[in-house]
């Protein structure tokens, strides 16, 4: 077997982060004289010292990538999946040379490319045609070779006719396009490629999709490959790396890797580390996927609210996509608001998943009179993923969460 | 070609990627300059007003309200004119460039290339504005029917160390800037308390008359006092006189700030993406 085009070697990456330890919710000014004070010193001590200014009182290391280890070989599209915070875009801005491993070593056998965002460095000002050359010697082409593929690129767009427009006046479609036009005509021996697909509309994101394959199949190119969304990924890479917490969860044949971690609990969990601002707060929150014989998949949710009265409210789940589209939205007590006793109570809430097409979710809760105050909410704190059920032809649903806009849920309280 | 990525490894290859990364150079030098004017209506001409009336205030001020010399029979307006041409570029070099690194954030934290590019290509924006000062100047001297003599030839080589001048703190600064914001406001005081006290808008002359002996090392320690001076005596010729050791201050501070920018330039440019 020839040497691999990649190699990652106990890769470890670390980060400091800063907290704020206790926040009483009355300062008096002589409190905050003196927390401004200590405050300074320390950041006046750490610039003497040549480290970084943290906010917040204690210091914590945070290990967003430990002992992370695997091979590529050439002309394979590896895939990269891990639930929100797993370490996948850390990995690869280390690959992309954006960032230094805090320990561990890569060995990159060719030209690397990387494609962490769409349009990078594109301004805002320039024309359409400016902003191929800006953005193409941004990720690494030379000016003959944008030059050679500049009607390719503009063909694939489909913005021949706004070429001479400031992209400021772009549509966010037209944007899209361009900038994913200039990236997908780099050939370099190593393709970095994070998240970029899930933009566009379908038929775009479909074009993309069919350029990637090529990419890899024709042009025997090596790819790295990001995605929250599991179809795409079992189409396009031959093997997946299930990152987890920082660390390699497994490696496999993508459709085995994605049935592994679609097994993998998703769940999260949220709870309080600040001071409530009202009366009536969350203090904590779990999400789960459920599901009676695997047939009527459901969501649920706990929460723990705590209410210094009684009170009368409406509780909202708000549903995001992977790409952050509000995608549905679930209500009780709209109409009919729910009593709530004065104290602290845990409540179930769920609601059918049958709707849902395979991919992450972002929710969030919320807690109000509607239109009249918001008492509390927890803004996309929460996540899961989800993998639908096949379902036979009679049973679609229109509701369908992919590119079809919002819809609502069934919520119902338990 | 083989890339190994490790900690604390210092790249055997940086100065070839610089080399390799050379149109990244040109096409942001670029974008700077055609967006620079974008949306103005007199376009390219604030490029022209700026240093006019710079140097139109200074002669009344300096020359005319408080009535200072200029360098032997030369007009106080050319003499100012040849202290403001470096200056400006020095300033505008300075301000840019250690705000450089800041201002592309979104392309320091998703793409490699080597980020001495960044810095060094905002000198380049500078560099034009310089150049159509230079014009003016000239127009200028033809106006005054002011001629320069040989020693204009040595301009290029001034220009040069010019250069290297602003290229040095501003690589040091843009750097430290990335990892503590202070300097962002520490640079336009810096650029206002620095025109007070480097000969711009009066002769070298003047001040060395005017300050005790023993301060005069201090006095050199900056940069642009010999810069300037290098500057006047290139295009005024004949009546100004260069000063020695002036000149070889200046030179000795000049390679010092580069060396001190560049090695903590690359000392950082590995946290950039974790800082910015």
């Amino acid at each position: 077997m020839p040497d691999p085009v990649i190699t990652v070697d106990a890769l470890s990456k670390r980060y400091l982060v800063g907290h704020q330890s206790s926040q009483e919710q009355y300062h008096s000014l002589r409190d905050s004289i003196v927390r401004f004070g200590k405050g300074f010193l320390r950041k006046g001590l750490d610039m003497a010292r040549g480290r970084q200014i943290l906010h917040g009182d204690t210091v914590e290391e945070f290990w967003a990538l430990k002992d992370v280890s695997f091979d590529v070989h050439e002309g394979e599209v590896l895939g990269i999946i891990g639930h929100n915070g797993a370490g996948k875009s850390t990995l690869l801005k280390v690959l992309s040379r954006i960032t230094e491993p805090t320990e561990g070593r890569i060995t990159l056998n060719g030209r690397v490319a990387s494609l962490l965002e769409v349009g990078t460095g594109f301004h805002p000002e320039l024309t359409g045609r400016e902003n191929i050359f800006l953005n193409g010697a941004i990720l690494g082409m030379t000016k003959k070779e944008i030059k050679t593929k500049f009607d390719e690129i503009v063909d694939f767009a489909d913005v021949e006719k706004f070429l001479d427009t400031p992209v400021k006046r772009y549509s966010s479609g037209m944007y899209v396009r361009l900038a994913f036009a200039v990236a997908a005509h780099l050939e370099p021996e190593i393709l970095i490629v994070d998240e970029v697909l899930a933009v566009g509309d379908a038929t775009f994101q479909k074009k993309c999709l069919g350029k990637m394959k090529s990419i890899s199949r024709e042009g025997g190119r090596t790819v790295l490959f990001v995605s929250h969304n599991l179809s795409v990924i079992q189409t396009i890479c031959n093997r997946c790396v299930v990152l987890k917490g920082g660390q390699v969860n497994s490696i496999g044949p993508s459709s085995e890797s994605v049935a592994k971690y679609l097994e993998s609990p998703s769940d999260t969990f949220w709870k309080r580390d600040f001071s409530p601002k009202s009366a009536s707060y969350f203090e904590e929150a779990t999400i789960s996927v459920e599901a009676e014989e695997s047939q009527n998949p459901y969501i649920e949710i706990r929460t723990r609210i705590t209410h210094e009265q009684a009170r009368k409210l409406a509780f909202e789940v708000h549903l995001f996509n992977a790409s952050g589209d509000g995608v549905a939205l679930g209500l009780v007590g709209s109409v009919d608001p729910i009593a709530f006793d004065a104290g602290t109570g845990e409540h179930v809430w769920r609601f059918p998943a049958h709707a849902l097409a395979t991919g992450s979710y972002t929710v969030s809760l919320r807690l109000n009179v509607p239109g009249v105050e918001v008492f509390d909410e927890i803004w996309q704190k929460l996540s899961f993923d989800f993998q639908s059920p096949p379902q036979d032809i009679h049973a679609y649903r229109t509701a369908q969460s992919w590119g079809h806009g919002s819809f609502m849920l069934d919520l119902e309280k338990v | 070609m083989q890339t190994i990525l490790e900690a604390g490894r210092s790249e055997k290859n940086y100065w070839k990627d610089l080399w390799r990364y050379r149109e990244l150079f040109q096409v942001l030098a670029w974008r700077d300059l055609s967006v620079r004017y974008k949306q103005t209506v007199i376009g390219v001409l604030w490029a022209v007003i700026r240093p006019v009336l710079t140097v139109v205030v200074f002669t009344f001020i300096f020359g005319t309200v408080a009535n200072l010399p200029s360098e032997g029979a030369a007009p106080y307006a050319l003499m100012t004119f040849a202290g403001v041409l470096p200056w400006q570029f020095f300033a505008t070099a300075l301000t840019d460039g250690s705000n450089s690194l800041t201002a592309n954030s979104n392309l320091i934290s998703k793409v490699y290339f080597p980020r001495l590019i960044v810095p060094t290509a905002t000198l380049a924006v500078a560099l034009v504005d310089f150049l159509i000062s230079f014009v003016l100047l000239l127009l200028m001297m033809t106006y005054y029917q002011y001629f320069p003599g040989w020693q204009i030839l040595l301009l290029p080589a001034y220009m040069l160390i010019l250069f290297l001048a602003s290229l040095g703190p501003s690589l040091w600064i843009s750097s430290l800037n990335v990892k503590y914001r202070d300097f962002r406001y520490v640079i336009p005081f810096m650029v206002q308390f620095g025109f007070y006290i480097t000969p711009v808008a009066f002769t070298q002359e003047n001040i060395l008359n005017n300050i005790p002996e023993k301060f005069h090392f201090i006095y050199f320690c900056n940069p642009m006092v010999g810069v300037i001076d290098g500057f006047r005596w290139c295009i005024l010729g004949g009546d100004s006189t260069i000063y020695m050791p002036s000149f070889l201050v200046s030179i000795g501070v000049i390679i010092f700030f580069l060396w001190l920018g560049i090695r903590q330039f690359r000392k950082m440019e590995r946290t950039f993406a974790d800082l910015i």
